[in-house]
């Protein structure tokens, strides 16, 4: 699937595209299909997103997981600081970003 | 907004600047234009003869122009010295240090923002062109005697 | 220490408001992100993986207690409550919200702090040697020097959209402890006949092309040092190459045209430019030079030190430096413990290391570009009473030039621009040579990670790098050895195939087997290295 992923413009936190406005939690992330470079442009203009771009991502029982591992870094935090992290989950998380 | 701005007393140059190549090469005209990467100092030997240099900004980003301006007013030009091109409100400050007296950018300008970019900094830290006098020479006016 | 005057605090109080005019133009959408971009990378905010990030200057790494206290302060309240100290004498915010950046440049310019031209295409902060004014060895306190510097480079008219970013360092020792050599200038303060005035290094750097900057001139006296500096940057300004990001560092046109013909162009702008009355009277560097007086030391202490207390023993011996002044020690306090993340500090830290300095230090810290920290003017006396309060607070790990006293980058747990995590794999190599020991037997072994080619992480000038690879997304690194970041720089060779995390803890531990057998004599492994050169290591890794 393709999702759509970014910064909120004034907080700067990282947020994902739900299909009907931003999620802060990756699992929320919807698939925008071949509309994600418009969606982009449009919620930029809108103010509510800055850097959006979309990227490649599965989908299976545990969710949705970003292609890359630097989005998936981003959907979880950094890797070295657990009490910071975004996205609780009861999941083996270190495999889950590596 | 503004399309032109313009620090010099009385008419600005009408002439079309031709590029330093050209210039260089015939002796009528009084008007060049300066692209990044040529050498401002094949001017010098014609300065007196120049009523206009426009100094190209294709991208603000590229800062020679900021060298080349400095160039020609070290070398006493006192004619209009202009800036065109990628000219954003944020460098005009800057600019004017460099001895730019006028400027035609590609983007009209706000003029509140002119104004308030100009207003923004009292003093200055460096000896430039523009004449203002820095802020070690105010620290210390006993060394400042001609 | 530097004071602000009127004119300081005005331009610092100015730049703030214009700040928070653009970013007010930025929340408004007045300004696309494109136009604003460089606008607030010129004032050290960047958009990280995470969230904006925010760099503060600490000029030529000298901080007030006062000062310290205040970055604690701003960590825990626009911050998740910690900061990373950087290789450039920096301190980086992590979780800044764009709203919040002017209020926090208002309270950094409360204590005459600023963010200005800590990124972008401009000269940026000047740096420095962590023990200026305290070593024996040094010709004259650089700081000084770092401070006109800093003036004359602030808002320069003509040298804010240069070719790229521009890295200056003073030192003024014989010992490089600013990596001096591996910046775009490098000014050394020497003392040839009585009179100071700067040896002056150009086109050194790290990237994906390091080089080690060659000397240029071997005396500008210090009332010519700002038009000397102006033609050099002229120079550059004009001929580095704009074509290629990766190709526009001062160090690639040095290479290119030569070193005899850059000194060339340099003396011929210089000889134009010394007649322009750009630099400012001696009297100047007299009025800053007062703020760097002494502090007023005791007279007559011992030196003695109590070491009945091994652990306390074992750390003085590591952590704590010669200072010029009988009685008084330097002390290094450690950002690197075993488990930590180096460079990182809590804002209770941050508070505790102000409040050390505020009572032992004459109120002075500094930050060194290895990111630790150091308090410059200890009583001996208060040695035993100091470390104390850092084993309290963690912060008392005795590995000072050790292998686990790694510089790290941010790496790709922070970075945008990273392949690969700096950090997990800096904790897995001070986790496997954390007995102390072990480590004091390796003795001097400077251990750097870079997250991607840009080198943050100065892997080019580890006796032991790691560069960390993008490898069809899975995380790589490659090893290299004998690069040194002192008064005898060289760059770092590639051993051969990279690793995986793991694969390249074991590498390392092979690597540091064969110092072991092969040393002679109180080597040091960079010694050894440079003596037997890469052959052996390599049969290890690889064979």
């Amino acid at each position: 699937m393709k999702i759509l992923t970014g910064n909120d413009l004034a907080s700067g936190d990282v947020i994902w595209w739900a299909g009907d406005g931003w999620s802060r939690q990756v699992s929320d992330a919807a698939d925008v299909g071949t509309h994600g470079d418009e969606l982009a442009r449009a919620e930029e203009a809108a103010l509510r997103v800055v850097g959006a771009y979309v990227i490649d991502a599965t989908l299976d029982e545990d969710g949705v997981r970003p292609a890359h591992i630097k989005d998936r870094i981003r959907a979880f935090g950094p890797t070295v600081r657990p009490d910071l992290v975004e996205q609780p989950t009861e999941a083996d998380i270190g495999k889950w970003v590596i | 907004m503004v399309e032109f701005l313009s620090f010099r007393d009385g008419e600005s140059a009408q002439e079309p600047a031709v590029t330093v190549e050209s210039f260089t090469g015939q002796s009528n005209a009084t008007a060049v234009r300066i692209e990044p990467g040529e050498d401002a100092r094949e001017l010098l030997p014609h300065l007196d003869r120049i009523s206009l240099i426009e100094v190209n900004f294709p991208g603000f980003g590229d800062g020679r122009g900021y060298s080349a301006a400095r160039i020609v007013r070290e070398a006493g030009y006192t004619g209009e010295l202009r800036a065109v091109g990628d000219v954003l409100v944020d460098q005009i400050v800057a600019m004017r240090r460099c001895g730019f007296d006028s400027f035609h950018p590609a983007k009209a300008l706000d003029d509140a923002a002119v104004d308030r970019a100009l207003n923004r900094y009292d003093d200055v830290y460096q000896k430039a062109i523009d004449g203002r006098v820095p802020i070690w020479a105010k620290r210390h006016p006993e060394t400042q005697n001609g | 220490m530097y004071r602000y005057d009127s004119y300081d605090q005005a331009i610092v109080d100015a730049r703030v408001e214009e700040f928070r005019d653009q970013t007010q133009r930025r929340l408004s959408g007045a300004l696309t992100e494109d136009q604003f971009k460089p606008l607030r990378l010129m004032n050290g905010l960047y958009l990280q993986l995470h969230a904006y990030m925010l760099r503060v200057a600490i000029p030529y790494g000298t901080l007030s207690a006062k000062q310290m206290r205040k970055l604690g302060e701003i960590a825990g309240k626009y911050d998740k409550g910690y900061g990373h100290f950087t290789t450039r004498q920096n301190l980086q915010y992590n979780w800044i919200k764009l709203a919040d950046a002017p209020d926090i440049l208002a309270e950094l310019a409360t204590v005459e702090m600023h963010a200005i031209q800590t990124s972008g295409n401009c000269i940026r902060n000047i740096s420095s040697d962590q023990y200026a004014g305290v070593s024996a060895d040094e010709v004259a306190d650089p700081r000084p020097w770092a401070e006109l510097l800093r003036q004359w480079s602030s808002f320069h008219p003509e040298f804010t959209y240069l070719p790229r970013k521009f890295k200056i360092a003073v030192i003024a020792s014989d010992d490089d402890r600013a990596a001096m050599r591996l910046h775009d200038i490098g000014l050394k303060l020497v003392e040839p006949d009585g009179v100071v005035g700067a040896e002056v290094y150009a086109g050194g750097g790290m990237g994906r092309t390091p080089m080690v900057a060659p000397l240029i001139r071997d005396f500008v006296a210090e009332d010519e040092i700002i038009s000397y500096l102006e033609a050099c940057l002229r120079v550059y300004n004009r001929y580095g190459r704009r074509d290629n990001k990766y190709k526009a560092r001062i160090k690639i046109l040095v290479h290119e045209i030569g070193v005899e013909e850059y000194r060339r162009q340099v003396e011929e702008e210089f000889a134009h430019m010394r007649e322009l009355g750009l630099n400012p009277p001696t009297q100047e560097l007299a009025r800053i030079r007062t703020f760097f007086a002494a502090p007023a030391y005791e007279s007559g202490l011992s030196d003695e030190i109590d070491r009945s207390n091994p652990a306390f023993a074992l750390w003085v011996d590591r952590q704590v430096a010669a200072h010029k002044v009988p009685g008084y020690a330097i002390v290094n306090i450690s950002l690197k413990p075993i488990d930590g993340i180096p460079g990182d500090a809590s804002a209770e830290q941050i508070a505790l290391a102000a409040d050390l300095a505020e009572a032992y230090s004459f109120d002075e810290l500094r930050v060194t570009h290895a990111q630790n920290l150091v308090l410059p003017h200890v009583k001996k006396a208060d040695l035993y009473t100091i470390w104390q309060k850092l084993v309290a607070a963690g912060l008392a790990e005795a590995n000072l030039d050790l292998i686990t006293d790694i510089i790290a980058c941010p790496g790709l747990d922070y970075c945008a621009l990273a392949n690969a995590r700096s950090i997990p794999l800096a904790q897995k190599i001070a986790a496997r040579f954390a007995d102390a020991e072990r480590q004091a037997d390796l003795g001097e072994l400077k251990l750097k990670i870079s997250g991607c080619i840009n080198a943050c992480g100065h892997h080019h000038a580890g006796h032991i790098g790691i560069l960390g690879v993008d490898r069809k997304g899975v995380e790589n690194f490659q090893l290299l050895l004998g690069g040194s970041g002192a008064e005898d720089a060289s760059l770092g060779q590639i051993t051969g195939p990279g690793f995986s995390e793991d694969g390249v803890v074991d590498a390392i531990e092979k690597v540091t087997d064969i110092y072991l057998a092969e040393r002679e004599n109180g080597e040091r492994f960079l010694d050894t290295y440079r003596r037997i050169g890469m052959k052996p290591f390599k049969e290890a890794i690889y064979g």
